[in-house]
């Protein structure tokens, strides 16, 4: 018989193919023409706007969305990706709510912005589907640079090298580029293999050779990528998992959320993922929101998320919390993992319950035993060993200026580097400003 | 409730509000629709004389220019009038006039520039039992190229003759409508009136190309790759439409003749402003066109409470304006006014900024923290930032009181009225008494 939601235990296939396709569909469907026309016309074109200092990649909104308006999303486009080449991907993932849309205006007028990120989308992917790489590779200057990681940083830091006429070797450890576009975001805010496409998109720049399978300190050393290439870009991101601290050595049944987020992204029609029938992830970030809905969404009948501190101190945004209630995950708070209690596979989850007094996390005496039989840990990524030789700083690779690291020649950007949020638009931003760091340090 | 009946020329409505000759009231069909929803009156689309009826052009007869969500700002067209045959035409008015008492029924008229042609289409329509007549002298394309139409309307001379053969020759009173193609809307005005007209009608349509495509380079609406200039209306037409009634209304020559307004009425507001400035009633068509006839009834109860509200009959709104439409000479110089922005109604948008900055006196400051507040001292009152904020009420313009000082002009602002006719800068000016 097959799975149901009912059915015990860490399964597959709980929800036909059908349901899970329904489940997993497009959260902002894109606008059609109409509907972005009237879109774009809300936005009051602001001086100096405050959506565009919001963006961590300082798109000029304004005016992409004039172009809009004016029925030439394709002029619109190029606006974005003059500022931020993975416009398409921010479009669809990026925390508008906290970022551009919250700035917006119309929320301060009436509480409800110009929906900035659809729009953008809408310019971007009509580009996209028009097959058309608007941008062109200056002289070549004769440098070489090494880009280690094709996440969004390392794309952005790439694309924007070789449109200064420098050639680009970029490595990545994984057997496809794109990094968390790729690996690391909720299947239903990239459908329809998005990130693949953007990345091919992407290299039509030209002067990019990709080198997938190639990890650092595995197949790369940063000494060697030194001595090959004028310049070295580390965008390599956070491959290591933080560590639940708990009482029990129960493994069964638990796993890490990225690795969980990872699998579906790389699944088909995902009835070959499995998920527990009472489904605990533990964090308070977007990668717990992600990990969580999906769970939902596979035919999970009991999801809740527990964050040790309160909403307000959770990083996911209010939308994204709504979005998980939406979809039917508890959200507890102020719940603190104890133990994972089970005889070979988990069974529950024990907490002890939290307040905050005078910014102190504080125990109140008080447990919760939530039932699991499967635990996503969602409580940070860490940088996964360091490279040669570069100095740290929070356990991230220090870095000054537009990405400087400690080492000459090196730089870094994306979640690997310390400061910023860990966000795909900040990675974009740092490392278009570290290419063009690089750029004028080259030919300076 | 007020009371919107309405005595124009001894024609009597429900209400002020009436379809304007076009489309809407090309056949019994339709008007008998429009007064189940209520309107007032119609003036039925223009009856040519007895004859092979007209031919329109089998392409498209509208083109539009569009605001947001495309609401439709303004409409052009080149249709002609009526296509359909005299007989059949003047059997219907006469079956809804019978089936419809209470309701004024205009009877609109174009034939050739020649009292024969008058003196044989006006019996006819008399006898339907029609409240009046309104002379085309108003539509701007094709008819005027056949010397009918605004072909008319743009030579006072005609009207006042047509006009006078129109009296000599129906009992029912007469309305020129008038073309807005001209420059000086009170000329054609004194004509009809010089001609013995009752009243007058405006604006007619104003000659326009609403856009050309871009593609094929035709002006819209394209026939076959061709265009032709059409007649322009809806709510783009009506601030024109307002100056030109306001113009007759306050004319000396003019001033008493009874006027139908007609221009982009929308709305009762748009309505009531067409009245404040001389009407005694409206004439609405693209409105109609766009939203079809219901929304006759948001301007009876707009209207009506409105009236309530002033505690004012209708015949007290009608030229309640007039008055106070003057020349610019005569305009209060020592009305000194500076903007003022409101702090907590602002959401920072910083367009008043840029519109100033960029254009006009660079008296906005934008602060630290999007705070935008007024430089006195370069604030000339030009009110652009209120045109441009988006927030209604956010920015206004306040008086400065009588006795203090203009930090623009460093000069203490007098209470006394005084304009340019007095002012010293004035090389005509006559010293004050």
């Amino acid at each position: 018989m097959a799975a149901d939601i009912y059915t015990p235990g860490v399964v597959a296939g709980r929800l036909d193919a059908e349901t899970i396709a329904a489940n997993f569909a497009d959260l902002h469907p894109p606008y059609d023409g109409h509907e972005a026309a009237v879109a774009a016309d809300r936005c009051y074109f602001c001086h100096d706007a405050p959506c565009i200092t919001a963006c961590p990649t300082g798109i000029d909104i304004p005016l992409f969305i004039r172009q809009i308006a004016t029925g030439t999303p394709e002029a619109a486009a190029k606006t974005i990706l003059s500022s931020n080449i993975l416009g398409g991907m921010c479009a669809r993932v990026c925390p508008t709510e906290t970022l551009c849309e919250e700035a917006c205006v119309r929320e301060a007028a009436e509480g409800k912005p110009v929906e900035i990120g659809r729009l953008q989308r809408h310019a971007t992917d009509t580009l996209m589907a028009a097959g058309v790489h608007p941008f062109d590779r200056a002289a070549p200057t004769g440098k070489r640079i090494a880009v280690v990681g094709a996440g969004p940083a390392g794309l952005a830091c790439a694309h924007r090298l070789a449109m200064k006429g420098h050639d680009v070797d970029l490595y990545d450890a994984r057997p496809k580029g794109g990094g968390l576009n790729e690996y690391g975001i909720a299947a239903y805010k990239t459908v329809g293999g998005f990130a693949q496409a953007e990345l091919d998109w992407l290299l039509k720049i030209g002067g990019i050779s990709v080198h997938y399978g190639a990890a650092l300190g595995r197949e790369l050393s940063l000494e060697a990528l030194r001595d090959s290439h004028d310049a070295v870009f580390l965008g390599i991101g956070l491959g290591g998992v933080n560590a639940l601290r708990v009482e029990g050595q129960v493994t069964e049944g638990v796993m890490d959320a990225v690795d969980f987020i990872a699998a579906l992204r790389q699944s088909g029609d995902k009835t070959d993922i499995p998920v527990g029938r009472q489904v605990v992830v533990i964090g308070g970030g977007m990668t717990a929101v992600d990990a969580a809905v999906q769970a939902k969404l596979l035919g999970a009948e009991q999801v809740t998320i527990a964050y040790r501190r309160g909403r307000e101190a959770m990083s996911a945004s209010r939308y994204e919390q709504n979005l998980a209630a939406s979809k039917g995950v508890r959200l507890m708070f102020n719940a603190q993992p104890e133990a994972l209690h089970g005889s070979g596979a988990v069974e529950a989850v024990e907490f002890a319950l939290t307040q905050s007094v005078d910014g102190q996390l504080r125990l109140t005496g008080e447990t919760r035993l939530v039932p699991a039989d499967m635990v996503l840990r969602a409580i940070g990524q860490s940088l996964d060993g360091t490279p040669e030789g570069i100095a740290l700083a929070g356990g991230k690779i220090a870095v000054s200026g537009a990405g400087r690291t400690s080492v000459a020649g090196v730089w870094a950007g994306g979640d690997c580097a310390a400061g910023g949020d860990d966000l795909t638009v900040t990675a974009v931003a740092e490392g278009r400003d570290a290419a063009e760091d690089i750029h004028a340090s080259l030919l300076g | 409730m007020a009371d919107l009946s309405t005595d124009f020329l001894g024609i009597k409505s429900p209400n002020p509000f009436w379809l304007a000759s076009a489309p809407p009231t090309d056949k019994a069909y339709n008007v008998e629709r429009a007064f189940k929803a209520g309107w007032g009156g119609v003036v039925w689309k223009t009856l040519g004389e007895a004859g092979p009826p007209i031919v329109n052009v089998n392409g498209p007869r509208y083109g539009a220019i569009w605001g947001a969500d495309r609401r439709l700002l303004g409409l052009n067209n080149i249709e002609l009038i009526t296509d359909r045959p005299l007989e059949v035409n003047l059997r219907e008015i006469k079956q809804v006039k019978r089936d419809w008492p209470d309701r004024a029924m205009i009877v609109s008229i174009m034939v050739p520039c020649e009292e024969q042609a008058w003196k044989a289409i006006l019996p006819l329509v008399e006898e339907t039992g029609a409240d009046g007549i309104e002379l085309n002298f108003g539509c701007p394309h094709g008819m005027s190229e056949r010397g009918m139409g605004s072909a008319v309307g743009q030579v006072p001379e005609y009207i006042e003759m047509v006009a006078r053969w129109c009296k000599q020759n129906t009992r029912m009173p007469v309305i020129v409508k008038l073309t807005p193609n001209i420059t000086d809307i009170r000329y054609p005005a004194r004509a009809a009136m010089k001609g013995g007209a009752d009243a007058v009608s405006l604006i007619n349509t104003i000659s326009s190309i609403t856009s050309v495509n871009l593609d094929s380079f035709s002006p819209e609406p394209s026939i076959d790759g061709k265009g032709s200039h059409g007649g322009y209306c809806g709510p783009a037409v009506k601030p024109i439409a307002l100056n030109m009634v306001a113009e007759i209304a306050r004319d000396p020559e003019t001033r008493g003749l009874p006027i139908s307004g007609i221009g982009g009425v929308t709305t009762w507001r748009d309505a009531a402003e067409f009245l404040a400035l001389g009407a005694g009633t409206v004439q609405v068509c693209t409105a109609a066109m766009t939203y079809g006839f219901k929304i006759v009834q948001e301007m009876i109860s707009g209207l009506s409470q409105y009236l309530d509200e002033k505690e004012m009959t209708l015949g007290e709104l009608t030229g309640r304006a007039v008055p106070n439409v003057t020349d610019w000479q005569y305009l209060n110089l020592n009305y000194v006014t500076k903007a003022r922005i409101d702090q907590d109604a602002c959401i920072k948008c910083g367009r008043c900024y840029a519109a100033c900055e960029d254009t006009s006196h660079q008296a906005i400051w934008m602060k630290p923290g999007r705070v935008f507040e007024v430089n006195d001292a370069e604030c000339v009152a030009c009110n652009l930032c209120v045109d441009v904020c988006p927030v209604e009420d956010c920015i206004t313009m306040e008086r400065l009181a009588p006795g203090t000082v203009d930090p623009r002009t460093g000069r203490v602002v007098e209470a006394e009225y005084g304009n340019w006719t007095t002012h010293p800068n004035n090389p005509a000016a006559k010293a004050a008494e």
